[in-house]
């Protein structure tokens, strides 16, 4: 390694590491080579990496630094970062925390992988997630649980929990992740880190394998909100090849990040701060509304009165989605098929029944079931209808303030097992978070300080489109608080 | 005895004629080697997403206003979920409560002359599946996903079909609106064009329908009629025994002539259809509808009546020379050619040309003679350079590349004999080497003068001026 190049790389953040960079105080092979040094020691103990691509990495890191030989560079160039193991990937094993794709390579990139390869960013890997996304613990991965780097007897959330535990235990600054019901924002919270996910149609969808197609979207996960407006920039945008996408600018997010706070109006809704929420918790996410008001934002309480039926709107609507996506993996063209079928039906019963787990086949029967012939009307089309009613919350809500802020999570990072066998209650983990899929809006969760050992997110929703005036939320609070500096003391 | 009423609707899958499939950018080319036109989307890989083609909403949108249909300006694609090797996604994307066309309707011509209004009930955009490859596996089977994707147009008829020849007039006409308006070759044989129908009884009188079978897949209009000719005596013969019909879906075995259920097996399925998330509903503005009704050709019914008046041509001809857009177009042309005599041009298209055409088995865009062509010779009749029954000779020549008529006409020496001196000429001789025919002919065997024509028509290989060796063989026959 370069004499010059510090041995502190890891403590920094995107926009730092984007400087140094820019000053040669260190070349991005040097800085590859230091997180793959860190991933090759912690990995064995987290289990954040499903895949890693270390030769890999070292190529684009030194095309990277040609490129800024040349003059050619962004503020991503050469900035190692890690991919959820949903997104595909051409020619590295994309398995998405399943046995079913366990030897599946893409023939084709993701266009979030895409777009972040054009802007020179590194891949050190393929993050470890829930089975299909399935999941609020990473428990249900097909590679193992991943281990909350806080506490490695604690769950690191789910399901980006791969994605999360490797940014905070500084695997790699920064990462992507997937959200149908607070898959980026809850892990997000549990590891201590900053994450956010877009408004639905801002990230394209293309080559990021689908759990529900009306609720994914794929966004940024770091230590910081600038870092997070940093790589979203890179991935946000039109996509012709998603019908989903909105063909809508993308604004300059790390410019807006400095406008002051004064006159904000944030929600506070009462449904949010209710039973259910620890009171632990509630006094960590009290005292952020304290240091917002501080920062001269005004509170006021509001009301999202359909809030309960969020979770189970969601299981009638993920799961109806996923029966049908998931219907591909059949064990005819690709992924895992059954040794010596009998018939057509034993090919695909036992190809399926082998080739996923119980979670996800839980969701697959719940699905099927609720677009049932008799129990459409009475499951789906309720459920959608109620959908609606979640959005009319929302969009009553950001009539009267501009965001909504309160608890990503009921509780701190439970402990690995303790709620794996009790559907319902990890279910219950994610009824924060839920609520903004089903409406599409944005949302994110920030580190606001600590119960015990372990973190407590702070999440901020925004209106449509409103990504740059979260982060600049966030980004303010950043700038007067250090959480999100602390760094877990086994991983420093 | 009872008498029965047959009750007839039919679904029809026209495949639309876009260069890329309904939902990527492969090419939907019939006979490529198996699984070359087959896409990451069509073959159903993890993270892929469906764009829908602008195309095959046009063609669909072309095909609601030919038949007079409601577009609708907000359509949804659903997904029609069952497992199949052949399928790859595990869900076909069809459309479901919300179809892009609504009802609309089509006039049938019947044999007996008349015409009958058939409701259309909607029409919706659809993917096909893949093949499923049974043969040559040896015991096992293969799939072939060139076929996945491509644009299926299924158009729903009312039930208001009562015989099987109703129901093959209506395909007919179905079949040459699609192929008048560009958006389906119409190639029954590839399956281009295919079709379901739904069959049942009941006693005459009675207003409720009887129970239904649907017959799958017939794929020419033989077969239609056959189909649905059997399916009627079985079930007439069924009810009359006192037994019931059972709804249910057959298959049409050509080689016995019967239709047979399909196991149950096959359709006991709950599609699960719901709105697909991968899709925007659809939504037409007027400018969309507005383009495609500027695609419009002129549609067969109306151009039938406008060979009628224009033309002064009888039904029959018109209804045979509006049948095909490219008939239709290539006869415009020989009369454009021509400057008029649309009876002569009608008949030398319809008979010569288009006898040709099917000797050869040659399409009429593959044809030898073109229309500036065919008029040439037809100007050659009318200014009577040569008789009708010559030109037919000159037909042929021009047909297998001889050259031009005139060139025919010099190189065989063909010239039409007009010049009464000459045709005089030939009939003295004629009389002079039949004596005995004279005599008989002028004792009142009037037969005989067709005998007199034959004989100068022969000396004068064919080109004397028939009309013209009439009229002089009367006169000087008569002494």
């Amino acid at each position: 390694m370069n004499a010059s190049a510090p041995a502190t790389m890891h403590e920094q953040t995107i926009a730092q590491l984007s400087a140094g960079l820019a000053a040669g105080q260190f070349s991005s092979e040097e800085l590859t080579r230091a997180f793959l040094a860190r991933i090759e020691r912690d990995n064995p103990q987290l289990n954040a990496f499903i895949t890693i691509t270390a030769e890999l990495a070292l190529a684009q890191a030194r095309a990277a630094d040609e490129h800024r030989r040349r003059n050619q560079a962004g503020p991503l160039t050469g900035i190692p970062i890690a991919h959820k193991d949903i997104f595909c990937t051409n020619g590295v094993r994309t398995s998405c925390g399943s046995r079913m794709l366990d030897r599946f390579i893409a023939p084709y990139d993701a266009t979030v992988v895409e777009r972040l390869h054009a802007a020179g960013a590194v891949l050190l890997g393929k993050t470890n997630m829930d089975e299909f996304a399935m999941g609020s613990s990473n428990e249900t991965s097909y590679y193992g649980p991943v281990r909350n780097p806080w506490d490695v007897n604690a769950v690191p959330g789910g399901s980006s929990g791969g994605s999360a535990a490797a940014i905070a235990a500084r695997l790699t600054p920064g990462a992507t992740g997937t959200d149908t019901g607070g898959s980026i924002r809850q892990p997000a919270a549990l590891c201590g880190i900053t994450g956010i996910k877009p408004t639905y149609g801002r990230v394209s969808r293309w080559g990021m394998i689908a759990y529900a197609s009306s609720l994914d979207q794929a966004g940024p996960m770091a230590r910081t909100a600038e870092d997070c407006a940093l790589l979203l920039a890179a991935m946000a945008g039109f996509d012709p090849r998603d019908s989903t996408s909105v063909d809508q600018p993308v604004p300059d997010y790390a410019a807006g990040l400095n406008q002051p706070l004064a006159g904000l109006k944030i929600g506070l809704p009462k449904e949010y701060f209710g039973e259910g929420l620890d009171s632990a918790v509630a006094e960590v996410v009290t005292e952020a509304i304290a240091e917002y008001r501080r920062l001269g934002a005004e509170m006021v309480e509001i009301s999202l009165p359909n809030s309960q039926l969020a979770i189970p709107v969601y299981y009638v609507v993920a799961p109806a989605e996923c029966s049908s996506n998931l219907a591909r993996f059949d064990g005819v063209r690709y992924g895992h098929r059954c040794e010596n079928p009998k018939d057509l039906l034993d090919l695909y019963t036992r190809s399926r029944a082998e080739g996923f787990g119980a979670e996800v086949q839980r969701r697959i029967l719940i699905g099927t079931f609720v677009l049932s012939t008799g129990y459409y009307d009475a499951y789906y089309l309720k459920a959608q209808q109620i959908r609606r009613l979640i959005s009319d919350d929302f969009r009553r809500a950001f009539e009267q303030v501009d965001v909504i802020a309160g608890p990503t999570s009921p509780t701190v990072a439970f402990n690995l097992g303790e709620k794996v066998d009790d559907p319902i209650t990890m279910y219950l983990s994610d009824i924060y978070t839920i609520a903004v899929n089903l409406a599409g809006l944005p949302g994110l969760s920030l580190l606001a300080g600590f119960v015990g050992q372990r973190p407590v997110g702070l999440q901020l929703i925004g209106n449509y489109f409103a990504e740059e005036r979260l982060l600049n939320v966030a980004h303010r609070y950043q700038q007067v608080t250090d959480w999100h500096d602390r760094v877990p003391s086994a991983f420093a | 005895m009872m008498e029965w009423e047959t009750v007839i609707g039919l679904e029809i899958h026209a495949q639309l004629a876009t260069k890329s499939k309904i939902f990527s950018a492969a090419a939907t080319a019939y006979g490529a080697e198996p699984n070359t036109q087959a896409c990451a989307i069509d073959l159903g890989m993890p993270g892929v997403l469906p764009v829908l083609n602008r195309e095959a909403v046009r063609m669909a949108v072309m095909l609601g206003l030919a038949i007079g249909a409601n577009i609708a300006r907000r359509s949804v694609f659903a997904r029609k979920n069952y497992f199949y090797p052949d399928l790859p996604k595990g869900y076909q994307i069809s459309q479901y409560e919300l179809p892009v066309v609504g009802k609309g309707e089509l006039l049938i011509d019947l044999d007996d002359g008349s015409s009958k209004v058939i409701g259309i009930t909607r029409a919706h955009l659809e993917e096909d599946a893949g093949k499923s490859l049974h043969e040559d596996f040896q015991g096992l089977s293969g799939i072939d996903l060139n076929r996945a994707g491509t644009p299926l147009l299924e158009i729903v008829s009312e039930p208001d079909l009562r015989s099987a020849k109703e129901a093959v007039a209506y395909m007919k006409k179905l079949h040459q609106m699609v192929v008048y308006l560009g958006i389906c070759d119409g190639n029954m044989q590839e399956g281009s064009f295919r079709c379901d129908a739904n069959v049942s009884v009941r006693p005459k009188g009675q207003s409720s329908f009887g129970t239904r079978a649907e017959i799958k897949n017939l794929n020419s209009f033989r077969f239609v009629e056959r189909a649905i000719e059997f399916e009627i005596e079985r079930q007439i013969d069924r009810l009359e025994s006192g037994g019931k019909i059972v709804q249910e879906t057959r298959l049409y075995d050509p080689d016995k002539g019967e239709t047979r259920p399909m196991r149950s097996k096959e359709e006991a399925n709950d599609y699960r259809y719901f709105p697909d998330p991968d899709l925007l509903p659809l939504v037409l503005d007027e400018a969309f509808i507005d383009a495609a009704r500027a695609c419009l050709p002129e549609l067969p019914d109306i151009k039938k009546q406008r060979f009628v008046a224009h033309y002064g041509l009888s039904n029959y001809d018109a209804g045979v020379l509006t049948a095909a857009r490219e008939l239709s177009d290539y006869y415009e042309a020989v009369v454009a050619a021509m400057g008029g005599e649309p009876k002569l041009c009608a008949n030398w298209v319809m008979g010569d040309f288009s006898a040709f055409l099917n000797k050869d088995s040659k399409d009429l865009a593959d044809s030898p003679v073109s229309a500036v062509q065919l008029a040439g010779l037809l100007r050659r009749i009318q200014d009577r350079t040569i008789s009708g029954k010559i030109a037919k000779d000159v037909f042929e020549a021009l047909w297998t590349g001889e050259g031009d008529t005139d060139a025919i006409i010099e190189k065989r020496g063909l010239r039409q004999i007009t010049d009464m001196s000459a045709i005089e000429k030939v009939i003295d001789e004629v009389m002079a080497a039949n004596p005995d025919q004279l005599i008989q002919y002028r004792a009142g065997k009037d037969k005989l003068f067709a005998f007199f024509v034959g004989q100068v028509m022969k000396v004068s290989k064919g080109k004397a001026n028939p009309q013209q060796v009439n009229d002089l063989l009367a006169e000087k026959l008569k002494g």
